[in-house]
């Protein structure tokens, strides 16, 4: 078992107890929550006439079936507006703080947390939502929970829990020209797989993790799941700091993040830390990354064959098989030239601010192609008022992408915005499943935002390095 | 006045019934309940839409599949193969089969959000290797009316003449064996060694 790491600090200082099935107790720091994985958490509360423990160190937004384009109440959608009233209901009963619409401060839940300052290193953070890795970033012990264990989490601030073994996962090098954090975990679950993360921490390390910013860590952390981790993480670091000092929760009171940072230094992975495994990935070695099929595990380099599913190991070679049939792609193929139909920057992996910097640059004086509809949707309310305040909305709409509202969108098509028939989508999102962007024949090809922009551009997918970008005023 | 959330959990100790093969690695919970189905602020009625789009064309008519067939139509044990339910962490996946029929899944092996919920249910999610399950669902096939029965204490399954050795993850057996699978009251019951816990952390501040 691991010893001295982050994973391994943050459980001992969270245990309650051992429970007698030899699960932990574990205390959960912060409880964040959404309108579609907790109204019948909510439900199970009442028939056991129990109230929420620790309303404090919960938090709510609204994010899956929020429209991005008309919002006014009530939602055009009668399902989405029963369960945005529920919501708003429970937490009302329960005294929850709910970042709804007209806060100025809704948006993926994902997304809210690390801008708002609430995640922080060292704390446990759950959500009825597998991208709670994403909160990993900070040095937090993040992961999804069922509603079940929401209704746990209510009732009693716990979560009951299994130690999970720790995987080191050294990304080595700088990541060239084009190469962003989205490649990097696209390449890390294409070599691991797409269950070779379970039972496992993934602890993300080496040079080219700690070169990120915020946003990039995110975006990895943000796909261990994908991997088959429940949670991935990156120590806390001086860029970690910077982020926390400017948000609301350490802004106006200094005093409270000096009283905090020795907290989260203690809580770093000890240099002598012993992990259960270690993978070193060639960062130098990565260019930028498209998955071929309907798993994420299914990438290849932009520039690089699509496999034949013979060549692959036996137990992956069915899943291949009917994904080409799917995805209508044929060994010895490249990705680069694949026509797609719609255009996608958002979701939890890759709607920060930085994110649309990045693709405005490649946008700017360029023209979505004829064939495709193409859209931005800011992860938050936050991110898109900035976004708007420096002139990124307009590169955007002149070029012809849609501007949104803020929320999970087209990422899992749960609101309107949705794939129609066999279109075919260059998405910035974190899943390719059949079906999941809301067309059970939907072609979803993953990449990073700058490939999502080059690939609206072109009507294809495209290298992004073939294309020039400009400075932003 | 907020009560101890006490209620009555039953001990799993074996399921037994008649089984249905779901082949294919990596389903994920996505094809198991399509999003569009999860805009519901209850649990009840989404048995009818469990693997709706595998099931079902454009038109609502029966795809082929082994949940539209009449042969499986009263079976309670699933077979799957490797990493069955990954992707989202949604209980709806588990529920819709649980309301579906299902009491317990036998795999090469599952994503462990999708396992942590089947238990959170009092369905285990037991595992073999890829040969043994292939011929379970190879067995379940020809013999859809035939008897399996899942032990989960000894860890074994057994169908035909044939008892094969599983593996269900040791808190997972504990939890469904001796019937304290649903943590709430359990966990409420600490609820002081909690608060404890809580005022030790230096981020936490309780109202």
């Amino acid at each position: 078992m691991s010893e001295r790491t982050l994973y391994d600090k943050v459980w001992e200082k969270h245990k309650v107890t051992e429970l007698p099935t030899g699960q932990t107790q574990l205390f959960v720091g912060l409880h964040l929550i959404h309108e579609v994985t907790s109204p019948q958490a909510f439900g199970m509360l009442r028939e056991r006439d129990l109230e929420v423990a620790y309303p404090e160190l919960t938090h709510a937004t609204v994010d899956h079936i929020v429209p991005t384009a008309d919002q006014s109440r009530p939602y055009r959608d009668d399902a989405a507006e029963t369960m945005m009233s529920e919501l708003e209901e429970n937490v009302r009963e329960a005294g929850i703080e709910f970042d709804d619409p007209t806060t100025g401060n809704q948006g993926i839940v994902h997304v809210i947390g690390p801008e708002q300052g609430i995640t922080q290193p060292g704390k446990t953070i759950v959500c009825g939502d597998s991208h709670t890795s994403t909160h990993g970033a900070f040095g937090a012990l993040a992961f999804g929970i069922g509603t079940s264990q929401i209704r746990d989490v209510l009732a009693t601030g716990c979560v009951a829990m299994e130690k999970q073994d720790v995987r080191k996962i050294e990304v080595t090098g700088e990541l060239g020209d084009g190469v962003e954090a989205k490649d990097v975990i696209l390449q890390i679950i294409r070599k691991l797989g797409t269950e070779g993360g379970v039972g496992y921490v993934y602890e993300y390390a080496g040079e080219a993790v700690e070169n990120l910013g915020m946003e990039g860590r995110m975006s990895i952390c943000n796909m261990s799941i994908e991997g088959g981790a429940r949670a991935g993480y990156v120590n806390p670091d001086e860029t970690t700091y910077e982020w926390l000092a400017e948000t609301d929760e350490f802004a106006d009171d200094p005093e409270k993040f000096e009283r905090l940072k020795p907290y989260w230094e203690s809580i770093r992975s000890d240099e002598d830390a012993e992990y259960d495994d270690h993978v070193t990935i060639d960062g130098d070695a990565l260019e930028p990354m498209v998955t071929w099929g309907t798993t994420p595990g299914q990438g290849v380099g932009i520039n690089e064959p699509i496999p034949a599913p013979d060549d692959l190991p036996e137990d992956k070679q069915d899943t291949a098989r009917r994904a080409q049939k799917h995805m209508r792609v044929e060994p010895g193929q490249t990705m680069n030239g694949y026509e797609i139909d719609v255009a996608f920057l958002g979701s939890c992996t890759n709607s920060r601010l930085a994110d649309l910097r990045r693709a405005a640059k490649l946008v700017k004086g360029r023209e979505v192609h004829e064939d495709v509809r193409a859209m931005v949707v800011p992860g938050s309310q936050r991110v898109q008022r900035a976004a708007e305040a420096e002139g990124l909305k307009e590169v955007f709409t002149e070029a012809g992408f849609d501007w949104r509202n803020a929320g999970c969108s087209m990422c899992l098509g749960m609101n309107e915005d949705q794939l129609v028939g066999d279109e075919a989508c260059a998405s910035s999102s974190n899943r390719n499943f059949i079906g999941r962007q809301g067309s059970k024949d939907g072609r979803t090809v993953l990449m990073n935002p700058r490939m999502v922009a080059a690939a609206a551009i072109e009507g294809e997918v495209t290298d992004v390095r073939e294309l020039k970008e400009v400075s932003l005023a | 006045m907020s009560g101890t959330g006490e209620v009555e959990i039953p001990e799993v100790q074996e399921v037994s019934g008649t089984g249905i093969p779901i082949r294919g690695n990596d389903i994920d919970t996505d094809q198991i309940i399509p999003a569009r189905f999860m805009k519901v602020v209850t649990f009840d009625g989404l048995g009818q839409f469990a693997f709706f789009d595998q099931r079902f064309d454009d038109d609502d008519n029966e795809k082929e599949h082994s949940m539209n067939e009449d042969r499986f139509k009263e079976a309670s044990i699933m077979v799957v193969n490797s990493n069955f339910g990954c992707g989202s962490s949604r209980e709806h996946a588990p529920q819709a089969l649980m309301r579906w029929g299902i009491d317990a899944i036998v795999g090469e092996s599952f994503a462990s959000i999708f396992a942590g919920n089947c238990l959170a249910l009092g369905i285990p999610t037991v595992t073999a290797d890829t040969e043994t399950i292939r011929e379970l669902q190879d067995w379940v096939d020809e013999y859809p009316d035939a008897e399996i029965e899942v032990d989960v204490e000894a860890e074994r399954v057994h169908y035909d003449d044939r008892t094969i050795d599983v593996q269900v993850d040791d808190a997972q057996r504990r939890a469904l064996v001796d019937g304290v699978w649903d943590t709430t009251a359990l966990m409420k019951s600490n609820a002081e060694a909690t608060r404890a816990v809580a005022e030790s952390l230096p981020y936490v501040d309780l109202d």
